[in-house]
């Protein structure tokens, strides 16, 4: 049997005693409790716990994977994945697009890498394309992986990502909202969804990066 | 509704299924089983067969329900027309429209709204076999579903009922007991703090009854609240297993 991470329920006490409380939980009357469904984690004298599942709660500077939905005259509609769309305007893109000229320039169902530039307090979300390395994603395959697993498809200083790299030879990108862009061979492209599967199934057990290597192992070699 | 051919308790002190007065009917739980949902939860109360999901946090609309500083938890209690002996029909009717609103509000009170602003969590309760005291099996349902879906709550919401039948206050009262009964109340509880997030009751007791009555559903509660917290963590633990093979 795999050894799995302490899972902990809503309103369940943590017990960790001189620790400080971190994210996912709430302090009353001195004692700490959990707000999600999740791991419990430590780290750096905080306790943290870790949500299962969820939706994406943008934050500013994550770079994210979207998808347009709607098209204005002078603005997108992006499907980040998070509970709110985001409006992308063409003062926020790298070209100089007239006024109703927008779908030249991205259509519906065109997927953009784009960063997170703002959000307002009733979570109101600005991204913008104009940076370097934003831009339309072309071609590939898209895999969306729940948000709260994005840290473990990226692994401990990207080992994870580099190791589905290496091994399928896939380009491979992980927006923070979960979404994952793929291009590679068709081979490849399989390969990594099943990887990305495994990660998303077993994110809360211990040793995944060894299952996942033998997972890419086994398949390649046949 | 007084009926004297229905004897609900017996002789010896049992009730008509063969319970005794502060006895649970046999619950079941399982989480985790829509594939498009968010959260999902599925519940077998005794007679009762209930599947509950949720969608969200999502943006609401229409807009104007939109509130700016929260989400609004938004419930559906749905009877399946099959559920019931004479056939229920379909749609939203008076009991049902209120029973959503009792269980959003019951809910409400558990999940952290302020976190999502102007978005909706949509909470779908459909009772597919229904055997009295549906809508605190829903409530336990949804919750499991709330926590299912990555939600953040405070706490888990159970719900119970305690009543009145013969003279004799008894918990979890099933269809029999419920038709032919003197009281019934369902109860919404937040176990960590005991608060009452929901509360009815139809029929009538005394101030002593009633009391009584809130012990039993408190006790009641706690056990309905270690089924709950195992029927969530059972999930990934098996997950773990079938992964170490």
């Amino acid at each position: 049997m795999v050894k799995v991470r302490e899972i902990v329920v809503p309103g369940e006490l943590i017990d960790a005693p001189g620790l400080k409380p971190g994210r996912g939980v709430e302090v009353v009357g001195g004692k700490m409790y959990s707000l999600y469904l999740g791991i419990k984690t430590t780290r750096g004298g905080y306790v943290n716990v870790v949500p299962l599942k969820g939706k994406y709660m943008p934050r500013r500077g994550d770079k994210v994977i979207g998808k347009i939905v709607d098209i204005g005259p002078n603005y997108w509609v992006v499907d980040i994945n998070a509970p709110y769309f985001a409006p992308l305007h063409v003062n926020d893109v790298p070209w100089k697009v007239e006024f109703g000229d927008t779908p030249r320039y991205l259509g519906l169902g065109d997927t953009i890498l784009a960063k997170v530039s703002n959000i307002s307090e009733v979570k109101q979300i600005w991204i913008t394309l104009k940076e370097p390395g934003l831009r339309r994603l072309e071609g590939g395959h898209i895999f969306t992986l729940s948000p709260t697993k994005v840290p473990r498809a990226i692994g401990k200083g990207g080992s994870m990502i580099s190791m589905l790299k290496e091994y399928t030879g896939c380009r491979i990108y992980v927006g923070q909202n979960g979404v994952v862009w793929i291009d590679g061979s068709p081979e490849g492209i399989m390969l990594v969804v099943k990887a990305l599967r495994l990660i998303e199934k077993e994110a809360h057990t211990l040793g995944l990066t060894e299952r996942v290597k033998e997972l890419l192992e086994g398949e390649s070699k046949r | 509704m007084e009926n004297k051919d229905i004897k609900l308790i017996n002789e010896d002190g049992t009730r008509i299924d063969g319970r005794r007065p502060d006895e649970l009917r046999p619950i079941r739980m399982k989480v985790g089983l829509l594939e498009r949902a968010d959260g999902s939860a599925y519940l077998e109360w005794g007679g009762n067969k209930i599947l509950a999901a949720v969608y969200g946090p999502r943006e609401m609309y229409p807009k104007h329900q939109q509130d700016p500083a929260r989400a609004v938890v938004r419930a559906r209690y749905s009877m399946a027309p099959f559920s019931v002996d004479e056939r229920k029909r379909p749609g939203p009717d008076r009991r049902s429209v209120e029973l959503s609103m009792v269980i959003s509000n019951a809910l409400s009170a558990a999940v952290l709204t302020e976190e999502f602003p102007r978005t909706v969590i949509d909470v779908f309760i459909e009772v597919l076999q229904a055997d009295a005291g549906t809508r605190i099996a829903g409530l336990t349902a949804a919750s499991l579903a709330l926590a299912d879906a990555g939600i953040p709550m405070r706490d888990l919401v159970v719900g119970c009922t305690a009543g009145k039948i013969e003279g004799v206050v008894v918990l979890d009262l099933n269809k029999e007991e419920d038709n032919y009964g003197e009281a019934d109340v369902p109860l919404g509880i937040l176990p960590r703090t005991g608060e009452i997030v929901l509360f009815q009751m139809d029929g009538m007791m005394t101030e002593e009854e009633l009391c009584t009555a809130l012990d039993m559903a408190y006790n009641a509660a706690m056990e309905i609240h270690r089924m709950q917290v195992k029927a969530l963590k059972d999930v990934y633990m098996k997950e773990a297993e079938e992964g170490g093979e």
